[in-house]
């Protein structure tokens, strides 16, 4: 009887140490993030895990003892029971007591997380595109895209990668520390997930639909949090990191203000660049520069305009870029987009001469050569005759 | 009576024997897990290391669709159709199914469709790439022509699916011997019972879902597309409400198998019979209170999340009375540990750990964390993996005898049971951990904190493929030249199929019913 005991003694302790280890490694579990919901999100992680634990080494143990001194060798003649009411109402009982444990702190968090902060300091729209976010920040004025700022070549080929790779925009999501935010979550295209671990803030942006979330971050924790999107949303999925860098109230209002500034700054710039007439090697240099990096356009219509046809139709030799008549299409369709397609309206997303500087690189590139050099007073036409 | 017994092509293609068609649909099966599987071994090669190296984003997607399509549809599902012809009409003391040559015709239907769904790798645009849950409008509007091949092929399989579900219906009503009353029936046969209701009802929502799909892409319909007044959502509602039937749908039958095994080989009585059964009735009531647990996230109002969340914790409930009675079944039994125990053991604990985490995805405060992340994969792939497919393992070696009238190799067979528990845990074990840490799923690259363990994954999933190679190899060499069987190789087996039935099994049996006492 004495080694019974012992052996389930340290079986039970084993598998304690195991599940244990297991959660308390820092970097095997959840982090527990800094707000205060993601935080009891943490500790009622914990406590569904301690509860599993001591579940599976009972039911576990038992299973295991039975291996041991029910097997054959040990115990030639079987009970011959095969029912215990008891026993049955037993554990029918007592894992619904478990559950009303679990369920009432669960309720709790969840009517905490899920309330709609009307009254917060700062709404921010976030947008998600076919791979990237737009935020926008109605009462600040301000609106950009944020999208994934890691090198193409650090993906493709083994080249050393950063320690926030994939996880790095060029235009970071800023929010100011100590203050409730209030988050409208919706979509352009598809569905996409914005996710922030650290927030415990998960949302789905959903097409023609606006969802709601908030967050609060204490004013100690002060910093930049990563996460993605995680709902599949199309190729590039894997590629729409969300960064959200948290700042002191005044670092947000100067940082507001220089927004301010470079949005008037660069309205001037694109009405001076619009008002200019634009040689075919300067669009073409400006062109080749959206077409890889801003515009993103290589990463359906690949680098050398042949697409993925059909899904992505290649440039390369097409009508549409090559074609006179066709033009107009062209603008059309960079200005505009094309709904029920991954190709996205550029025109909110890009100044006009980018945008004829891009129409200008793809109707001369990869062989093209129509020698069409696109003016941005021709884009500025086309959006005004739409 | 003579035993009418055709060869050649035609008996495979004509036959409306149980028999030869719960072979058929085995076979399949196995070639499906097959293909299924070799799509995993490329996401995973992908995944071995960040950054890209074997596949394009868009190539890595549609292995993660198809690979989940064909495990779903064309490995898991038939494999217990298969199961059930083979053992239904000889646990119940019919000839055979009641309707065989709808029989014939639900399993003819199988390839086709799949053939209809592979073909579309061969399509400008390449095959499906919108994730097994196709979400509108991702799977609708945007997704490549391929996608009409998809949503013929998944009407195909559902009217396969219906009608196999209905000839397990009637045969179970209609076709038991006397006396075999239905409290009396091998928990097999209830667990599929069950099952074909769950299929019969939810079957016709997917062919529904899939039906909007393809008007909202050809026909100007807007089911799914706000912009027309529809809602991306309710493709979710309608979609889980197929899908969370159909994952017991998949588990059912494997929890009937296991039923069978463990008292067997612990040579007593299954325990608590009758709260088995109900349990199984309970775990499939529930399974249509708690679609939206799939969909914390999509904004519902905090009284749906409420109502979902509780709903779905009860099924532990349910779901716990079985896992108690199988140790109870165990305790202070004599037990043996013959492959097909093995596997049904393994069976219990490791969906038992499935089971945790399913609690634990259940608490929507805490799915906010673990939604769509590899946490998700980690949870389903423990109750579909040493679940479903350990379930299946576990009854083809149980039955071979019966079927083949030779036995595994039991060295063999441990071996193939050993090293699938060692891979099954690696490859999914670890990915628990990336989803907590923050992975999302069907990503094909990833930061650097999740390189450790998709590492682990990856080289267990190249294991787990490679050991199931194993599995063919025991299985051909079994049915070529296995040890000749005597009629019961299992001292602990019971039931009608192993008393009133010679080993093998003769093409018909039971041509007069059996007296059951």
């Amino acid at each position: 009887m004495a080694i019974r005991r012992k052996l389930f003694a340290s079986i039970a302790m084993l598998m304690g140490f195991i599940f244990s280890t297991v959660a308390f490694a820092s970097d095997l579990n959840m982090r527990p993030g800094v707000t205060e919901t993601s935080i009891e999100a943490f500790d009622l992680h914990m406590q569904v895990i301690y509860v599993m634990t001591v579940i599976a080494i009972v039911v576990f143990g038992a299973m295991f003892y039975s291996f041991i001194f029910h097997r054959k060798s040990k115990n030639p003649k079987p009970a011959t029971w095969s029912h215990s009411t008891k026993m049955e109402i037993i554990w029918t009982a007592i894992p619904v007591l478990i559950l009303i444990y679990l369920t009432i702190p669960a309720i709790k968090l969840l009517l905490k997380m899920e309330e709609s902060k009307t009254d917060a300091d700062l709404t921010i729209q976030i947008t998600g595109i076919q791979w990237k976010w737009e935020y926008m920040y109605p009462e600040q004025n301000i609106t950009f895209i944020s999208s994934l700022s890691t090198p193409r070549d650090q993906i493709d080929s083994g080249s050393d990668k950063g320690e926030n790779y994939l996880l790095e925009v060029d235009n970071e999501l800023v929010i100011p520390a100590g203050k409730t935010v209030r988050f409208l979550v919706t979509a352009d295209d598809v569905i996409h997930s914005w996710w922030v671990p650290d927030l415990a803030v998960k949302k789905d942006a959903i097409p023609g639909f606006i969802n709601e979330a908030w967050t609060h971050v204490p004013e100690d924790a002060i910093g930049t949090y990563r996460g993605q999107c995680t709902e599949l949303c199309g190729k590039d999925h894997g590629f729409m990191p969300v960064v959200v860098k948290v700042v002191s109230q005044s670092d947000f209002d100067s940082w507001v203000a220089q927004k301010n500034e470079e949005r008037i700054a660069a309205e001037k710039a694109a009405a001076e660049a619009a008002a200019s007439s634009w040689e075919l090697d300067k669009l073409m240099a400006l062109g080749e520069e959206i077409y890889n990096g801003k515009g993103a356009c290589f990463s359906c219509h690949k680098a050398d305009g042949s697409g993925t046809p059909p899904l992505f139709p290649a440039l390369k030799g097409s009508q549409m870029a090559t074609q006179a008549d066709q033009l107009n299409d062209h603008i059309n369709i960079v200005v505009n987009g094309k709904s029920g397609t991954a190709m996205a309206a550029y025109g909110s997303q890009l100044t006009d001469a980018e945008l004829a500087a891009v129409i200008t690189y793809e109707r001369n590139a990869w062989g093209n050569d129509t020698g069409d050099a696109i003016q941005p007073s021709q884009i500025q036409a086309f959006k005004a005759g739409n | 009576m003579a035993d009418h017994h055709p060869t050649g092509i035609k008996r495979w293609l004509f036959t409306t024997n149980h028999k030869d068609i719960g072979t058929m649909y085995l076979w399949f099966s196995f070639v499906m897990f097959i293909v299924g599987g070799s799509m995993a071994m490329v996401i995973r090669a992908e995944l071995y290391q960040p950054g890209l190296q074997f596949v394009d984003p868009n190539t890595f997607n549609q292995m993660t669709t198809m690979h989940g399509l064909i495990m779903v549809f064309g490995a898991v599902m038939p494999s217990m159709v298969g199961l059930a012809n083979w053992l239904i009409p000889m646990q119940i003391g019919a000839p055979d199914m009641a309707l065989p040559r709808m029989n014939n015709w639900s399993f003819w239907i199988l390839p086709f469709a799949f053939t209809l769904l592979l073909l579309s790798f061969t399509m400008p645009g390449g095959a499906p790439n919108f994730g097994w849950t196709f979400y509108a409008p991702l799977s609708t509007t945007y997704a490549p022509p391929s996608t009409d091949f998809f949503i013929f092929g998944v009407h195909m399989m559902g009217i396969s699916s219906i009608m196999g579900a209905i000839n397990v219906i009637v045969t179970v009503f209609n076709m038991r011997a006397p006396g075999m009353t239905l409290m009396k029936m091998p928990l097999f046969v209830w667990t599929w019972l069950i099952t074909a209701f769950l299929l019969i009802m939810v079957m016709p929502v997917l062919a529904g879902a899939v039906t909007m799909m393809l008007t909202d892409r050809h026909f100007g319909t807007s089911f799914f597309d706000a912009a027309g007044g529809g809602d991306p959502v309710m493709f979710q509602h309608i979609f889980w409400f197929f899908g969370h039937p159909e994952v017991y749908i998949m588990i059912l039958p494997a929890f009937g198998v296991v039923s069978e095994i463990i008292p067997a080989f612990s040579r007593k009585k299954l325990f608590g019979y009758a709260s088995m059964v109900y349990a199984t009735a309970s775990i499939a009531l529930l399974s249509f209170i708690v679609w939206a647990h799939h969909m914390f996230t999509v904004g519902m109002p905090v009284a749906g999340e409420l109502f979902f969340m509780i709903a779905t914790m009860l099924i532990a409930v349910p779901t716990g009375v079985k896992v108690f009675n199988w140790v109870a079944t165990m305790w202070k039994g004599s037990l043996t540990f013959e492959t097909p125990m093995l596997f049904s053991i393994a069976f219990v604990i490791l969906f038992t750990i499935g089971g945790f985490s399913g609690v634990m995805l259940a608490m929507a405060p805490i799915d906010f964390q673990y939604h769509d992340t590899y946490f998700v994969v980690a949870h389903f792939h423990y109750v579909l993996f040493p679940g479903a497919i350990f379930g299946t393992t576990a009854a083809v070696y149980y039955w071979m005898p019966k079927w083949t009238g030779k036995k595994c190799n039991e060295k063999w067979g441990k071996w193939h049971f050993w090293l699938s528990m060692i891979f099954v845990n690696l490859t999914f074990f670890p990915m628990h951990f990336s989803g907590l840490a923050g992975m999302p799923r069907r990503i094909p690259d990833y930061n650097m904190m999740f390189a450790g363990f998709n590492e682990l994954a990856s080289i267990g999933a190249f294991g787990l493929g490679l050991v199931q190679i194993l599995f063919l190899f025991i299985v051909i060499k079994t049915v070529r030249s296995g040890e000749k069987s005597e009629k019961k190789p299992w001292d602990g087996a019971t039931g009608l199929e192993w008393d009133q039935i010679d080993t093998p099994a003769p093409y018909h049996t039971f041509d007069t019913p059996p007296k059951v006492s």
